[in-house]
């Protein structure tokens, strides 16, 4: 049997998978929020690309990892105020705001990179986050090295993911964000600011992506380079629909996508003789199937992509 | 000096004027119905008064101070509460949950113990029960209603509006309905009513504000008026429905369904072993409260929906595995209860709508080519035929009115030359005007030997034509009586499921 | 009077265009150059120097056939965001017939590799349409991944079974010469696929308008509910738009292949599928304007090269102006001519004089 069955393998595998689901974890429970209430988010990606980039500006500029991850959120939040104005304020159709987006991004963070960087940017690293040890918790065997050895912001992920969890089905906003995303007519008629609730999902999105992707930059790669979200976006809007547009499920949901790409670095290394496309290519095919897996049991928000209009008539 | 005062409110949607310069004046405590036929402007001056809609032109006062409304949020605020007709609850979302959004604001957690409680004793108090814990969707229309009211009086609303709030409504439960009211205003509460039924005004208004084409015709204290006064007030001409009822033998069975089951978007039979059949040269008229399997049923006929099981035939021959183009072809003419979303595309020409269902065979087209010639020609034909009032055949039937909308709508459908018509909610939205040319129309077509099923929620529509009447509830049919004896009463109970047994 | 502020809002998209590069010389100025310089750089290479316009027309046809494989879809009411990964598998397909089918004369074996082309983007388009109208599965999402899979399944096959004998990187042999598509402009390497996709453009538009096909799939697109009661099926349309997307997606890497390349090499196409997509944006879904935006954004590709070296700014500023061209554009849909006050004050006009007409009508 392959070497890489044994019990140290294997923890190592869910500690890597861990690692390689954070921006789409991040990116997904953003996705969510704003699915809930009734905005299709597929300007993720680019959020991601912002934030990644806001990480390598920030770092550079500041020198720390703190004000990379800063920036990024800027960033992201940035882009994601954008597609929020035109889609839920000038009821632009949410699907092309979206890919504007992405392309914009796509486009300005390249030339920026280049600008700001110089062509020589992928020799020079950047300043990152380390590993930090929780006592205690990280001496537990398996448990211990997968959940409790990493670096800040998968810390700042276990508050995150249960936090918004509360805020959806707990409190005040998360009622009104749920049923924003199910009814806006019925939300806006019992006092609820649609375009408010819609805004402030869809500005946190890009938050959450932006972490998302300065986290690829201050703790994986140290580096930015051009469209290195690689299609995390993407994977991060299957994410969503696989953990039932739940904030804890889609964390779930992008634990997978990290673990089949994990496999697929280690399917790589481990079998030099099969053709490397066949693995890169496997968190997309694993998305796809994801997708078809889930098909017909769980529903959508019932008014995800309807931009709100009050006075339709004619 | 009133207590609500509307002053000269105008408003418009694009090239449409709804309301021209329109005054009310409400009393403290009274019971206020604004009175008006469909598309008369009723509920666009009570969505400005909850703040949905933004007034062109005007002011209002509440209590002497101006009222200025940005959004229904600011109503609630000074106390005013809507119940729309079509109702504004998150299906998805339980009942207490409904009755608490958007009362508090922010990162606050709910006490949903408490509130259930409370929303508990306010039930039974008004006479409103209902599970609080109770996901909205599983309820019955009259249920969804109670969480409605209960919703605004849950944020101490002193005005309330209702939207033609008896059309979800059984014959037998409105006149409870009625006394509800008179308990809510009993208790304080100022209440508008919308409707266009003159019984229900003079049972329980104490003033009556008569709107016709955007404009107040009138304000008048309802005990001193009478039904004619108000009906001509309304309409504007002493109104008697002039509908030519004529009968004929009755032929051989057209259509005929047997035991049909058929789901409805969230996978419950909406049509559970319905049986039913229609013959040449009759309106099967088609009753019922709003929910119980209509939609379901005229698409399951029309083959927009699956047939679970059961069977329909048309003529004698099954037809539950043709398509709805070849059940088209057989004959079967359908006009669908969604005028807007499903029978026309809002945003293609008339000409266009008048060969939706024919585009891909002679006239309209040929080995794949459209006559856009012939198509034009034939719908200023049609036009003319059905009175459909527009400047040219090119004009977008987005921008017709909804009388003219149904009438391109019949005329595509009894073009087609159908031997058998499904036509659901026929008059809802229109005019008197227009009223009455759609039921004479049915009534024609039903001389020359169409078999028509005829599904509506307006019960006085159907009584107007129908030569047998058959009542629906919970996706059966609860009875079916001959026009002669049909009355309210009768019906009222089947409607409400409590004469099931006795009809059966 | 009215039919001028209607034409000044109907060409919102040209301001919208304007507005992008507007703002692109604020980056010019940021990079330190000086936009007028580079633009005139950037338009007159593309458009007025014989070489440059040759280049410019060996973007069109592929940025061409990409817009048409974006915009034919969205008649429909779908998002084909994967036009990047069908152009990969339509090359992969012609590549293959190219390279393995028996020697046939090149009369049959080019319509051949052209078709085997368009086959293998449609097949690729049709998973999303398949998943689409019989699984309900978005169609953004699929075909965005498919992307990957396609431009992974054209590395492993470059990089693997195609690749040509001590290659020093991924490439397949050269495909016959009597394949290669036509020159239209020589000596320049314009090749016939410009022509091919403006001919397709037309033929699609009046398809779209004049025939009961093109009608049932913008009925579709309009108001599937609709559609269904007008006993269309939906789902066969789906698979039409998207598969017939999906082949002009296909015949874009195909020409890139016959007309340009002559080889397969891995990650051959620089983003066409995504320039599609703009394309078909400007032209707002619009078939018979698809070429002249295409035109324009081969020509902001074309001359990005000579505005590099003129004005010494990154080539990659031509990726920012075009993303700021898609934002300015999806703004500019935010302008409703029926919102705008001009818009209210003429339905006000137009009100009145109905009224009077019709009043006119009774008394006379």
């Amino acid at each position: 049997m392959a070497d890489w069955l044994d019990a140290a393998s294997i923890t190592d595998m869910l500690r890597t998978s861990l690692r390689l689901m954070i921006p789409i974890a991040y990116a997904a429970m953003g996705g969510v929020l704003c699915e809930r209430s009734g905005v299709y988010n597929i300007g993720l990606e680019g959020m991601i690309l912002a934030g990644a980039f806001g990480g390598a500006l920030g770092t550079f500029l500041t020198g720390s990892p703190l004000g990379g991850v800063l920036v990024g959120i800027l960033l992201g939040m940035l882009g994601a105020i954008v597609l929020g104005v035109l889609s839920v304020r000038f009821a632009v159709n949410q699907i092309v705001c979206g890919i504007a987006i992405n392309l914009v991004i796509v486009g300005l963070t390249a030339f920026l990179a280049r600008l700001i960087f110089g062509l020589d940017a992928t020799t020079q690293t950047l300043p990152g986050f380390s590993a930090v040890e929780i006592p205690l918790l990280a001496d537990i065997p398996v448990i211990g090295p997968v959940f409790f050895n990493h670096d800040p912001l998968i810390y700042l992920l276990y508050v995150i993911s249960p936090s918004l969890f509360w805020l959806l089905y707990r409190s005040e906003f998360g009622l009104q964000i749920r049923a924003t995303g199910e009814n806006p007519a019925a939300a806006d008629t019992a006092g609820v600011s649609v375009f408010a609730v819609r805004l402030m999902c869809v500005t946190l999105s890009g938050a959450l992506a932006g972490i998302g992707g300065a986290y690829i930059v201050v703790s994986q790669v140290f580096v930015f380079t051009e469209h290195m979200s690689a299609g995390k976006g993407f994977i991060a809007l299957a994410a969503i629909i696989l953990g039932r547009w739940d904030p804890i499920g889609s964390v779930m949901a992008s634990w997978f996508f990290g673990f089949c790409e994990a496999l697929q670095l280690r399917l790589q290394f481990a079998n030099p003789e099969v053709p490397y496309q066949v693995f890169t290519a496997l968190p997309y095919v694993a998305s796809i199937l994801a997708l078809i897996g889930v098909y017909g049991r769980f529903k959508p928000p019932a008014a995800v992509g309807i931009p709100y209009r009050r006075e339709s008539k004619a | 000096m009133s207590y609500l005062v509307i002053d000269g409110i105008s408003k418009s949607f694009g090239a449409f004027q709804a309301l021209s310069e329109v005054d009310l004046h409400v009393g403290r405590g009274e019971i206020h119905a604004i009175l008006g036929e469909n598309g008369a402007g009723k509920t666009t001056l009570m969505n400005i008064l909850y703040g949905l809609y933004q007034p062109d032109k005007g002011r209002m006062l509440l209590n002497g101070e101006p009222l200025h409304l940005s959004s229904p949020a600011d109503a609630i605020k000074r106390g005013i509460g809507m119940i729309h007709q079509h109702f504004m609850l998150v299906n998805s979302l339980n009942v207490t949950e409904n009755i608490v959004l958007g009362l508090g604001q922010g990162l606050k957690s709910i006490d949903f113990t408490r509130h259930e409680a409370r929303i508990r004793a306010m039930g039974s108090e008004f006479g409103l029960e209902v599970d609080p814990s109770a996901p909205v969707w599983t309820l019955p229309m009259g249920l969804r209603q109670r969480v409605e009211i209960l919703k605004v009086l849950y944020r101490n609303a002193e005005i309330l509006i209702l939207d033609e709030p008896t059309s979800v409504l059984a014959p037998g439960e409105i006149d409870a309905f009625l006394e509800g009211l008179t308990k809510l205003q009993k208790a304080g509460h100022t209440i508008l009513f919308i409707t266009h039924k003159l019984e229900e005004v003079m049972k329980v208004a104490n003033r009556v504000t008569v709107m016709r084409q955007g404009r107040v015709s009138d304000e008048l204290d309802a005990s001193g008026t009478s039904p004619r006064e108000l009906a001509r007030k309304m309409v504007g001409r002493d109104v008697a429905m002039r509908i030519s009822r004529r009968s004929r033998r009755i032929g051989d069975r057209r259509l005929q369904l047997e035991e049909v089951v058929a789901l409805d978007d969230r996978g419950v039979a909406a049509v559970d072993k319905l049986t039913l059949d229609v013959c040449a040269g009759e309106i099967h008229g088609l009753c019922g409260v709003d929910g119980n399997g209509q939609r379901e049923l005229g698409e399951v006929i029309a083959g927009l929906r699956p047939l679970v099981s059961g069977a329909i035939s048309i003529e004698g021959a099954r037809v539950d595995g043709l398509s709805v183009k070849e059940r088209k072809h057989l004959g079967l003419g359908f006009v669908p209860e969604d005028r807007q979303g499903t029978a026309l595309v809002l945003d293609y020409s008339i000409a266009t709508n008048m060969v939706l269902r024919d585009f891909n065979r002679p006239p309209a087209s040929r080995r794949g080519i459209l006559d856009l010639r012939r198509i034009a020609h034939d719908a200023t034909r049609l036009m003319q035929r059905y009175d459909v009032r527009a400047r040219s055949p090119q004009q977008l039937v987005r921008f017709l009115s909804g009388g003219n909308q149904q009438k391109v709508v019949l005329a595509r459908e009894i073009d087609g030359q159908p031997n058998i018509l499904v036509i659901m909610q026929a008059c809802k939205g229109l005019d008197v005007g227009a009223i009455e040319f759609v039921q004479n129309t049915l009534v024609d077509l039903k001389m020359a030997g169409i078999a028509i099923l005829y599904i509506s929620t307006e019960l006085e529509h159907v009584l107007e034509v129908a030569d047998r009447v058959s009542v629906i509830f919970r996706g059966h049919i609860a009875g079916t009586l001959p026009i002669a004896e049909a009355d309210n009463a009768r019906l009222g109970e089947l409607m409400t499921g409590a004469g099931a047994d006795a009809a059966a | 009077m009215e039919r001028l502020v209607q034409i000044a809002y109907a060409g919102r998209t040209i301001w919208a265009v304007l507005a992008a590069l507007a703002c692109g010389s604020i980056l010019f100025l940021i990079a330190g150059a000086d936009p007028i310089k580079a633009y005139i750089a950037l338009f007159g290479e593309a458009f007025f120097d014989f070489f440059g316009f040759g280049a410019t027309l060996v973007k069109f046809s592929p940025i061409l056939l990409a817009g048409l494989a974006v915009a034919l879809p969205l008649k429909a009411g779908l998002f084909n965001v994967g036009a990047e990964g069908q152009i990969y598998v339509g090359a992969l397909f012609c590549t293959i017939a190219a390279l393995f089918l028996p020697f046939l004369h090149p009369i049959i074996h080019l319509p051949l590799c052209i078709l085997a082309g368009a086959l293998g983007g449609a097949l690729w388009a049709l998973i999303a349409g398949w998943l689409k109208a019989y699984r309900g599965i978005n169609e953004v999402i699929v075909t965005l991944l498919l992307n990957y899979v396609g431009i992974n399944l054209v590395s492993y096959a470059a990089g693997g079974p195609l690749m040509e004998e001590g290659a020093p990187y991924p490439y397949s042999a050269e495909v016959p010469e009597g394949l290669h598509l036509p020159y239209i402009l020589p000596p320049t390497d314009a090749h016939a696929g410009a022509l091919a996709g403006v001919v397709l453009a037309l033929v699609l538009a009046l398809l779209m308008r004049y025939t009961s096909f093109g009608f049932a799939i913008l009925t579709v697109g309009n108001n599937a509910q609709a559609a269904r009661y007008a006993g269309i099926n939906v789902e066969h349309q789906i698979l039409y738009a998207m598969g017939l997307g999906g082949a002009l997606a296909g015949l874009a890497g195909a020409f890139e292949i016959l007309g340009l390349k002559y080889r397969l090499f891995h990650m051959f196409s620089a983003g066409y599928g995504f320039d599609g997509i703009v394309v078909a944006f400007i032209a707002s879904a619009n078939l018979a304007l698809v070429p002249i935006a295409a035109l324009f954004l081969a020509g902001l590709r074309a001359g990005a090269q000579l505005m590099q070296r003129a004005v010494g700014v990154d080539s990659t500023i031509v990726d920012a102006i075009q993303g700021l061209v898609v934002m300015f554009v999806a703004a500019s849909l935010a302008v409703r001519f029926a919102d705008s006050r001009w818009g209210k004050a003429m339905a006000q006009r137009r009100a009145n004089e109905a009224l009077v007409a019709s009043k006119e009508l009774k008394h006379g």
